[in-house]
């Protein structure tokens, strides 16, 4: 039985459409991270998902009930917010015990049930404590503990990390995923945080502009990107995205006036076809017979070094390489370089779609 | 709660203070220790001199079963104008603050009585309520029940309770709608998918969090209650028939100014003073120091 | 549970409360252009009889048993909310100003001193108020009628709350660049504070447009009669009230201030509520 399922999800606000069809199927247990630029309509999924809104047209399932027209709180699931939304006034307990008090369970069953999920997440000293004496992080594990003690049937996480500093947000983002492994719900989880994405999920779902883009496992998006939009977004520094013409047969891709070969695969598109040539800054080999790019602003990061490259033309091309002992590239130089052809992507130009060898 | 940047200088300031100072003293401290001397004092039978009496005036006031009734009457007259108006300014606040279709034409058309004059309150509620030209008024003899808030003064207590509150009802709906819109949207978002709803959702979390404007509404009502009514019920029948709507602080007017009664009416002033006083306690102390820092 | 009427239910009991006040008003409309006569024999209709408008200008004019000319009335009332208006924000600006941005000997005592003026309404410090504006030969004056009313310390404390609230860079740049603190004041801490003092206005041009007390008591002289006190005194007269005439002046008497609350309503709502927590 499939944890939850979306049958060709729609929503408008007004004229204005959000969300334009999104098929989904999460097998029960499974993270699925639905990821994005702010707009592309992830949230708005979500809070779909929740019954927080009502779609326009589709249908949702969870646990194989339809529960499209369902009100929240009929629907069994459980939500971690972004800014928490812990009821203030009540103490950690309380929060965590409110909604297992609307459902009538007994006093001493849901003791049971709050001291398992607090000692779960490490907050038995905290029950008494009201939220506005926690620190974030508390708050955050709090949040959790309120969605883990219903036990329910979908967990939904609306950007939980947020409004966590860049070290915590580390540390909770090994907690939720040791959490969610170990309970087994079903989990759906929105961020626009691609390195969250790509260590929280089994699988990722890029979202552009209202659209599912490429829905696959964190390692097919990085290696396989459906497309330039996802190739651009996943993996920092981005991708580089040459313009190019094929060449020789589907063979090679000319990019001005160098020429990449791609090795022994072969691409059914015709000499000149225009496409977009895609190496990730990692990939980017120096090679004394290369390419020339001129270096225009080289940045230290310690261990490595990012080289930012302009030619005339406008054309950028950025690479990633180890601090060398004796100094790498430096401003104003002019450096040659070779991508290797296993790691070329190759897009077509007009539709960004990826293609691939014949 | 103090600034941390400053201007330098002290005789500036002293001069900006100085006009409301001067004024503070002159037309609010001042008549204040002389309410307080007044109310220790008593005239003679001629007006000429006047003698300390300690704490007679106040020992009168207790002893005189008028004053105890109308004691008893202002803080009924209070409770009900309190109560009516915060129930319902909360109900109307709960339902315009939803997501129904045209709530800022309902806010609009609901705030617009905070205008009204206590004193035309009660002139509006009389031209309602006469017993011969009153809509209702007339209404209410025609079908056999026998109306004139001029002769029986349940009448007339129910009739400045309704005016009262009426007017005050803008007021508090105004700030229990800030007080409702201040409570973040995802908190009630989370009590829906705990699975707590409409009535629920009310007692457990939005009145909980209404707290703060409960208290100070209660304090600001019953203020209001006390002391700014003066004129609605004094429009409606200056305090009768009899005493029937004699509240304390129309009986501070009408012993004082038309009794020229100065001893028993400071003393009753006082005693009005020493009332605000000590609301204004509780609602600091309940409140913190938010009222002020 | 989606479509059910009851979804409708709010709706119905908002426009119940909205006639709710509504009704008063009406009643008063349409039954001053009626017929007096036909009034005080119980037969005010809810429709208004546009013949009967002249009311308007008999009112204006000559006033009704009891009480004089309305346009006089209103005049008096209007100074006088004006006066109060103006008065208490000019009074309660640079006290503000100087408790908040300065620091002086006996500051918070005189702080205190202008705060416990809350626990002061007029109605509880009547006789004495009186008795000193006596003294100053202040009775049947203008003057009278507004000083007691405008040093009260609400508006001192609103202003208090927002300028507590001014950033710190902002007076930090302001003496860089040289800005003593009267300029300072006049050229950014007025400016910042517009939207309170537009809400202050509201909310005193309204209060002392609707004073009924404290007017009633210091003016004897029927011409200083505000608007409010006239109508008081036209419904007291029970025999001979001219009650079309009562209800045009009561038409008149809600105009302004609720003009004023209608069209400053933005203002008027964030200084209320966010100025008295």
């Amino acid at each position: 039985m499939a944890g939850l399922k979306l049958d060709g999800l729609r929503k408008s606000f007004g004229a204005n459409e959000i969300l334009k069809g999104v098929d989904l199927t999460l097998a029960d247990g499974e993270m699925l991270v639905i990821v994005g630029a702010s707009g592309c309509g992830k949230s708005t999924l979500l809070r779909l998902v929740a019954g927080l809104e009502t779609p326009t047209g589709g249908r949702i399932l969870i646990d194989g009930r339809d529960v499209t027209q369902a009100d929240p709180s009929a629907r069994d699931i459980a939500m971690v917010f972004q800014n928490y939304a812990l009821y203030p006034h009540m103490s950690v307990y309380e929060n965590m015990a409110y909604g297992l008090k609307i459902r009538g369970l007994r006093k001493a069953e849901i003791r049971a049930k709050v001291d398992a999920a607090s000692s779960l997440l490490g907050l038995d000293a905290l029950l008494d404590r009201k939220p506005r004496q926690l620190s974030g992080g508390q708050r955050q594990r709090v949040a959790m503990g309120r969605a883990i003690v219903r036990d329910p049937k979908l967990f939904l996480f609306d950007e939980p990390l947020s409004n966590l500093d860049a070290k915590l947000r580390v540390q909770m983002r090994g907690e939720i995923r040791r959490l969610q492994r170990r309970l087994k719900v079903t989990s759906l989880y929105v961020t626009h945080d691609q390195v969250e994405a790509m260590t929280l999920g089994d699988r990722l779902l890029v979202m552009h502009q209202g659209v599912p883009v490429q829905l696959a496992t964190p390692t097919e998006i990085f290696e396989r990107p459906a497309d330039t939009y996802v190739a651009g977004f996943i993996g920092s520094p981005a991708m580089n995205l040459l313009p190019g013409l094929m060449r020789r047969n589907g063979t090679a891709i000319a990019v001005d006036d160098s020429e990449f070969a791609l090795g022994p695969q072969r691409y059914a598109l015709p000499d000149g076809h225009p496409v977009f040539l895609g190496i990730r800054p990692e990939h980017v080999a120096l090679a004394a017979d290369g390419m020339a790019w001129p270096v225009e602003v080289v940045e230290l990061l310690g261990s490595e070094m990012l080289v930012h490259a302009t030619r005339p033309g406008g054309a950028t091309l950025t690479l990633r390489t180890p601090n060398a002992p004796t100094g790498g590239p430096a401003m104003g130089e002019t450096i040659r370089v070779a991508f290797p052809a296993e790691r070329i992507h190759v897009f077509d130009r007009d539709s960004g779609r990826r293609i691939e060898p014949a | 709660m103090e600034r941390r940047t400053l201007f330098p200088g002290k005789l500036l300031p002293a001069l900006l203070i100085l006009p409301q100072l001067v004024l503070t003293l002159v037309f609010f401290l001042w008549p204040a220790v002389q309410a307080i001397k007044s109310s220790l004092e008593r005239e003679d039978a001629f007006g000429i001199s006047t003698e300390f009496v300690g704490l007679e005036n106040f020992a009168d006031l207790f002893g005189d079963p008028l004053y105890v009734a109308a004691i008893g009457r202002t803080a009924f007259f209070c409770v009900c104008v309190t109560l009516l108006s915060m129930g319902v300014a909360l109900v109307l606040a709960v339902l315009a603050d939803t997501e129904i279709r045209g709530r800022a034409f309902y806010r609009t058309m609901l705030i617009w009585p905070y205008a009204v004059a206590p004193a035309m309150a009660a002139v509006l509620w009389v031209l309602m309520f006469h017993p011969q030209i009153g809509l209702v008024g007339a209404w209410l003899n025609r079908i056999g029940i026998d109306w004139d808030y001029k002769l029986d003064g349940t009448q007339a207590m129910a009739l400045v309770i309704l005016a009262a509150a009426w007017k005050q009802i803008s007021y508090n709906f105004i700030f229990f709608l800030a007080g409702l819109q201040a409570i973040p949207k995802t908190i009630l978002e989370a009590a829906r998918i705990d699975g707590a709803r409409g009535f629920r959702r009310f007692r457990t979390i939005m009145l909980p969090l209404l707290m703060p404007t409960v208290y100070f509404l209660l304090v600001v009502d019953l203020v209001y209650a006390a002391f700014d009514t003066f004129a609605t019920v004094y429009a409606v029948n200056a305090g009768g028939p009899g005493q029937s709507t004699q509240t304390l602080v129309l009986k501070v007017y009408l012993d004082g100014i038309v009794n020229a009664n100065v001893g028993s009416s400071s003393a009753q002033s006082v005693v009005l003073m020493v009332g605000v006083i000590v609301l204004c306690a509780l609602q600091f102390r309940f409140l913190g120091r938010k009222t002020v820092t | 549970m989606r479509r059910s009427a009851l979804h409708l239910i709010p709706h119905a009991v908002l426009i119940l409360a909205i006639l709710l006040f509504a009704l008063p008003i009406w009643i008063a409309i349409a039954g001053s252009t009626q017929d007096s006569a036909a009034i005080a024999r119980g037969e005010v209709s809810l429709v208004p009889n546009f013949d009967g408008l002249g009311v308007y200008r008999d009112v204006l004019l000559d006033g009704s048993a009891g009480a004089g000319p309305v346009w006089r009335a209103l005049l008096v009332s209007a100074g006088m909310a004006l006066a109060i208006a103006f008065g208490k924000i000019a009074l309660s600006l640079p006290s503000a100003y100087a408790v908040t941005f300065f620091r002086f000997p006996f500051r918070m005592t005189a702080f205190w001193l202008i705060f416990l003026t809350l626990m002061l309404p007029v109605e509880v410090r009547l006789i004495p108020t009186f008795q000193v504006m006596s003294s100053l030969d202040l009775i049947n004056s203008f003057t009278g009628l507004t000083i007691p009313l405008i040093a009260s310390a609400t508006a001192t404390l609103l202003f208090r709350q927002t300028f507590l609230a001014i950033p710190d860079e902002l007076v930090e740049a302001a003496r860089m660049d040289g800005a003593g603190p009267l300029r300072f004041l006049r050229d950014i801490v007025i400016p910042v504070s517009g939207a309170n003092i537009a809400a202050l206005f509201v909310i005193l041009f309204v209060y002392g447009w609707n004073q009924y007390l404290w007017p009633l008591l210091v003016a004897t002289d029927p011409k200083l009669d505000t608007v409010v006190i006239g109508i008081v005194k036209m419904i007291g007269v029970d025999t001979a009230t001219e009650w079309n005439k009562v209800m045009a002046t009561a038409v008149l008497a809600l105009i302004p201030p609720v003009a004023v609350v209608l069209l400053m309503q933005r203002w008027f709502l964030k200084g209320l509520t966010e100025g008295d927590k």
